[in-house]
Parts: C-alpha cells; sequence; structure tokens
C-alpha cells in the first residue's frame, strides 16, 4: 500500500467507519420500530387487563344491559352489584360525535372554501393562524370555559327555546334544568374538531391542479361555480378522509366532555339530558375503580375506544393520502 | 329568449353572492368562539392572578388565597422527563424515515403507524401507561407520567423531523460524502444540523401539544396537592389542577382554575407563534 495517497491515509487513520455506520443505521431503524412496540404494548396491555370483563360478559358486554328483576328497569353499570355494560357509553359517545360534526362539518367546509379560495391574500395568514391557535387549545380550557361560559348560556337562551321550539320531536325534553349533557358536549366538541377539519379540507383544496380551476372559469363559470364544479368535487374524497379524521379526534375527546356531558350512566331519547361517553367514564372512575371487575371493566372500555379510533383514523388517513400523493405539497 | 337568459344569469349570481356570504359568515362563527374564550380567559385570568399564583401551593379547603406554585413545578418536570424519553426516539425515527428509509416499505408502515397512533385519545394513552408502568410500580408517580407524555410526543417530532429533513437538498448530503465524511457523521453534523431549526420547531409544538394534556395525567402522575420533585411520587400538573379546580364547588378555586388556564395559554400561544414565525420565515430557504 505505498501508492496510497495522503487523503486516504488520513482516512484510514481515523478508522474504519463501516462498523459506526452500521450501528447508527440499526439504532434509527430500532428508534424507528419503537413507534410498533408502542402500538402493541398498548394493544396487549389492554387485552391483559381487560380479559376478567371480557371472560364474565363478553360480547354482552357491548350489546346487552343487566335488567333489574324488581323494576324491571335496566341496570347499565352498576359497579356495587357488579353489573357494568357498555351501551350508555357508547350511546354517548356516539351521539355526542355525530352532533359534533353535524355542526363543524358545514362550519369547517366554509371555512376552508373562503380561506382558499375567496378570502384576501393579506387575511389568509391571519386567519389560518387563528384556527391553528383553536386547535393547539388544550382540552381542559375548552372544559372550563364551556362550564362557566357555553353551559350557562345554553342554559338560559338555547335550550328552553329548542325545547319549546322542537320538543314535539322528543329529542329535546325540558326537564334537564343544569345546561349539561348531550348538547353542551356536542358545541364544545365541534368548536374542538373544527380546526382539524378545515385544515385539512385547506390541503386536499389546494392540491387541486389550477388548471381545473381555470377550464371551469374558462366555460364561463361564476366563483361558486367554479369551486362547487372545479374544487370540491375534485376533493370529494379528500374532505370525505377530514371529516372522518375529526369523527376519530371527537370519539375520544377527554376532559372537555367529561367536564359538560353530566356524566350518568343511562340511556336518554331526549339530547338535553345528562349522559356519559367512553372517555368520560374512564376519566371519572379509573382512579377509585371499586374493584377488579370495575377495573377490568373500564379497560375494555379503553380498548373498544382504542380499536375504533385506529381503524377510524387509519380508514381517514388512507383517504386523504389517495388525494394529496402525488399533488403539489405547496402552492407556488 | 334574451328574459330567461337574463333570469338564469341572475340566479347564478346570486347563488354567487349567497355562497360568498356563507363561507364569510362561517369563517365568522369560526373565529367568534376562539375571540370569546380568550377574552373571557384574559378578563378572568388577568385579575385573579397575582404574585402568590407562582408562588404559593394550594391552601386547604374553606381558606381563601393560596397558588399553584406545586402545579407549575410538577408541570416543569413531568414535561422535561417527556422530552427527554419523546424527543430523541422521535428524532431518530424522523432521520429513519427521511434518510435511510425513503420509499421503503418498512418506512411507510412507520410513518403510517405513526399518524394513526397520533389519533389515539390520550385517555386510552393513560390507562396504557398506568398498566405499564403504575400497577408494577405499586404506586402513582411523576415517572410514569411523563412516560405517558413521552409516548405521545414521539409521533409528532418524528413526522415533523422527517418532513423538515426531506427539504435539505440533496447535494449537501451529496458534499459531505464526496469529502470523505462518513454516513453517521454526515446524517448528525450536516443534515440534521441543516434542518435543526425546523425540528426543533416541530419538538417545539409536540411540547405545546402535550403541555397541556390532562387525561392521560389523571391515573399516571396522579396530582399532589403539596411540593414534590420526587420523580417515584405523585406529582401535580397544572392541566390537571384546573380540572380539579373547576369541578370544585368553590369560588375561590374557580378563580385558580382560570388563573392557571392563562398561564397555560400564554405559555402555549408563545410556542405556537414562535413556530409559526420560524416556519414561515423559511429558515431552511437560504440552503435550498
Amino acid at each position: 500500500m505505498s501508492q496510497d495517497s495522503e487523503i486516504r491515509k488520513y482516512l484510514l487513520s481515523r478508522g474504519n467507519s463501516a462498523i459506526a455506520d452500521r450501528g447508527f443505521h440499526w439504532l434509527m431503524v430500532l428508534c424507528a420500530l419503537t413507534i410498533f412496540g408502542i402500538v402493541v404494548l398498548i394493544a396487549t396491555e389492554l387485552v391483559v387487563r381487560s380479559k376478567l370483563a371480557w371472560g364474565k360478559f363478553g360480547f354482552d358486554f357491548f350489546f346487552k344491559a343487566f335488567i333489574d328483576p324488581d323494576t324491571k328497569l335496566p341496570m347499565y353499570w352498576d359497579p356495587v352489584n357488579g353489573h357494568f355494560s357498555a351501551l350508555p357509553f357508547l350511546y354517548g359517545t356516539l351521539v355526542s360525535s355525530f352532533l359534533a360534526l353535524l355542526l363543524a362539518v358545514p362550519l369547517a367546509i366554509g371555512v376552508a372554501v373562503f380561506l382558499t379560495e375567496m378570502c384576501p391574500r393579506a387575511l389568509r395568514g391571519p386567519l389560518a393562524f387563528i384556527t391553528e391557535l383553536l386547535a393547539a387549545i388544550p382540552s381542559v380550557i375548552y372544559g372550563l370555559w364551556a362550564v362557566f361560559v357555553l353551559v350557562p348560556l345554553l342554559r338560559v337562551h338555547v335550550n328552553p327555546w329548542l325545547s319549546k321550539l322542537l320538543g314535539w320531536t322528543g329529542f329535546f325534553g325540558d326537564d334537564n334544568p343544569t345546561g349539561l349533557g348531550f348538547v353542551a358536549a356536542g358545541v364544545i366538541l365541534a368548536i374542538m374538531i373544527l380546526p382539524i377539519i378545515s385544515s385539512l379540507t385547506r390541503e386536499v383544496m389546494t392540491a387541486v391542479p389550477h388548471s381545473q380551476r381555470e377550464a371551469v372559469l374558462a366555460l364561463g363559470a361564476t366563483r361558486w361555480e367554479m369551486i362547487r364544479m372545479g374544487v370540491l368535487r375534485n376533493a370529494r374524497i379528500g374532505i370525505v378522509g377530514a371529516i372522518i379524521l375529526g369523527l376519530g379526534r371527537a370519539l375520544g375527546e377527554t376532559m372537555a366532555v367529561t367536564m359538560v356531558i353530566g356524566n350518568s350512566p343511562e340511556i336518554h331519547r331526549s339530547l338535553l339530558e345528562n349522559g356519559s361517553s367512553m372517555a368520560s367514564v374512564i376519566a371519572n372512575e379509573f382512579a377509585e375503580a371499586s374493584g377488579d371487575l370495575h377495573l377490568s371493566a373500564l379497560m375494555e372500555l379503553g380498548l373498544a375506544l382504542f380499536i375504533v379510533t385506529i381503524i377510524v383514523n387509519a380508514f381517514a388517513r388512507l383517504l386523504v393520502w389517495a388525494v394529496t400523493r402525488g399533488a403539489p405539497s405547496s402552492t407556488h | 329568449m334574451r328574459d330567461e337568459y337574463k333570469l338564469k344569469a341572475r340566479i347564478r349570481t346570486l347563488s354567487d353572492g349567497a355562497a360568498t356570504g356563507l363561507a364569510i359568515l362561517s369563517t365568522v362563527l369560526v373565529v367568534a368562539p376562539l375571540v370569546a374564550i380568550f377574552i373571557y380567559l384574559v378578563y378572568k385570568g388577568a385579575s385573579s392572578l397575582n404574585l402568590a399564583f407562582f408562588l404559593e401551593v394550594p391552601k386547604p379547603v374553606g381558606e381563601t388565597g393560596g397558588g399553584m406554585a406545586n402545579a407549575i413545578v410538577g408541570s416543569a418536570i413531568l414535561l422535561a422527563v417527556g422530552s427527554l424519553i419523546g424527543v430523541p426516539v422521535g428524532i431518530s425515527g424522523g432521520i429513519f424515515l427521511a434518510e435511510f428509509g425513503r420509499g421503503t416499505k418498512l418506512a411507510n408502515a412507520v410513518r403510517f403507524t405513526a399518524d394513526v397512533l397520533n389519533g389515539v385519545p390520550s385517555i386510552v394513552m393513560g390507562i396504557a401507561v398506568y398498566s405499564l408502568v403504575v400497577v408494577p410500580q405499586g404506586h402513582f408517580s411523576a415517572f410514569s407520567g411523563g412516560v405517558a407524555l413521552g409516548i405521545m410526543m414521539i409521533p409528532t417530532v418524528c413526522r415533523t423531523t422527517e418532513e423538515m429533513l426531506l427539504m435539505v437538498p440533496n447535494a449537501v448530503r451529496e458534499a459531505a460524502l464526496a469529502l470523505g465524511v462518513p454516513n453517521w457523521r454526515s446524517v448528525l453534523a450536516i443534515t440534521v444540523k441543516t434542518a435543526s431549526p425546523g425540528i426543533i420547531t416541530g419538538c417545539m409544538l409536540a411540547f405545546a401539544r402535550v403541555a397541556g394534556e390532562t387525561a392521560p395525567l389523571i391515573f399516571t402522575a396522579f396530582g399532589n396537592v403539596g411540593r414534590n420533585v420526587r420523580l417515584d411520587e405523585p406529582i401535580a400538573a397544572l392541566p390537571m389542577q384546573i380540572w380539579v379546580y373547576a369541578m370544585s364547588p368553590y369560588d375561590d378555586w374557580h378563580r385558580l382554575a382560570w388563573a392557571g388556564s392563562l398561564v397555560l395559554i400564554v405559555l402555549i400561544v408563545l410556542a405556537v407563534s414562535l413556530v409559526r414565525y420560524v416556519t414561515s420565515r423559511g429558515v431552511l430557504k437560504g440552503a435550498s
């Protein structure tokens, strides 16, 4: 090796970097794999700890309730006598989430349309920043605001009006004087999931190629017709993905819902009644669970929530990816 | 015939105007609650914020005054533990996605899992960490709370790190490798360093997100009415204290909850604004 150049000698003197390189590579792979590890660990822990309730109730946990032989009334959640059923919590979670979607989706799409297609350039930045800020406010602060501002507002002004106007449907009874309940939970959830739906909708809308807009405008369409035919129609799959992602958020939202839903494990037709959601019952009862079966039942609720949110999120991500893949990542 | 065209044109213009109006209205409706929350927070929080809030621990029920010093210190400790776990693992995962696994099936799977993990409810993280750490340990502890927060930071940090690294031009990597720099040094000293403002931004974002988390702490850090700096004992946290005080029937505790929320939101808004400033300035633009 006498013909080695100075540079090569210098490099050789610094040792062989192949081992270091490989070691670094595998360290990085290991860290990336921890993400799988976390999901697997969460799943196994939840499965193991919920075995007791699963063994006792099986699928009935999600579909049936214990009927009290004396009063003929269903006992959904009775830690003292050991009767557990997830029904009222499934109901509460679904009702509050869909109420939230009903309120949030039109608003979120409206905001996204305004920001991407209509807004003057000077306003776009600040408004986008404000919607981002909405996403950054912690759940507990939304809850605090809801307890002291939103709930009194609903109690005094909105709920009596709702039950007077729509009471005949049976969905808006007037026998809950607290102002808490499904409607309060739905409204605060709507405010909380708005930012994620609107920012993702904006993302898929900006991914629609400009030539589509120009083509529709060239045919003499008005701006709204351009948005409807050129943009929304092309972005619809991505928008559905954004909505499902918002649903995933709403299903698992804990603190704000716990603070305003009223926390009673019952099923009511009236949306103004107190209810309880899967996340809220875990937050309320887990720390002082009265026994192994109670704890295990709460764990099973957590497992159900985990599986449902994973499915919902995976589905939504696939939809959003299908639309934004291959599109320009930013507008020029 | 002409009248028919005129009528149609009118309807079209009107519906265009109506759509524009609706879009503006919905934007106003979205901005309104944010403004309402902020005004109310500042109004309620500022009037009850004083020096005692930062220096004293909560007073027993019935006595007025006191502060949240224990919760502020507790949040700081929990976030430090969380960052120690979440930031290195997240950044390394991001390096793998951007530098080693580009386009491979494994990288796509990791990316997808990270996105899905991001959507798992924080309360589920809480009970999972409870059974992973608290049950074997036998008691609630600050450490378990930190683990819960750290796990929640990983997906966010990982994905933003990847995005920032992808913005670093390939010429920079090639230049380093052409000089005979080993790959691991090229990644750490050249690529990661070039993207570091963006990566720090991503970490701040994850930090701001978990700073306000309450649900994963209820069964891990548990809360503590006294001062505690030990990792193996229950510890208070600002968001958890706000929750407990908000649900209490005492006016004085409500006052403290508002003050605590104001402190928390100011910290988070500062972090998010900083992030916004750094990303909009395009710190990476100079490199590309």
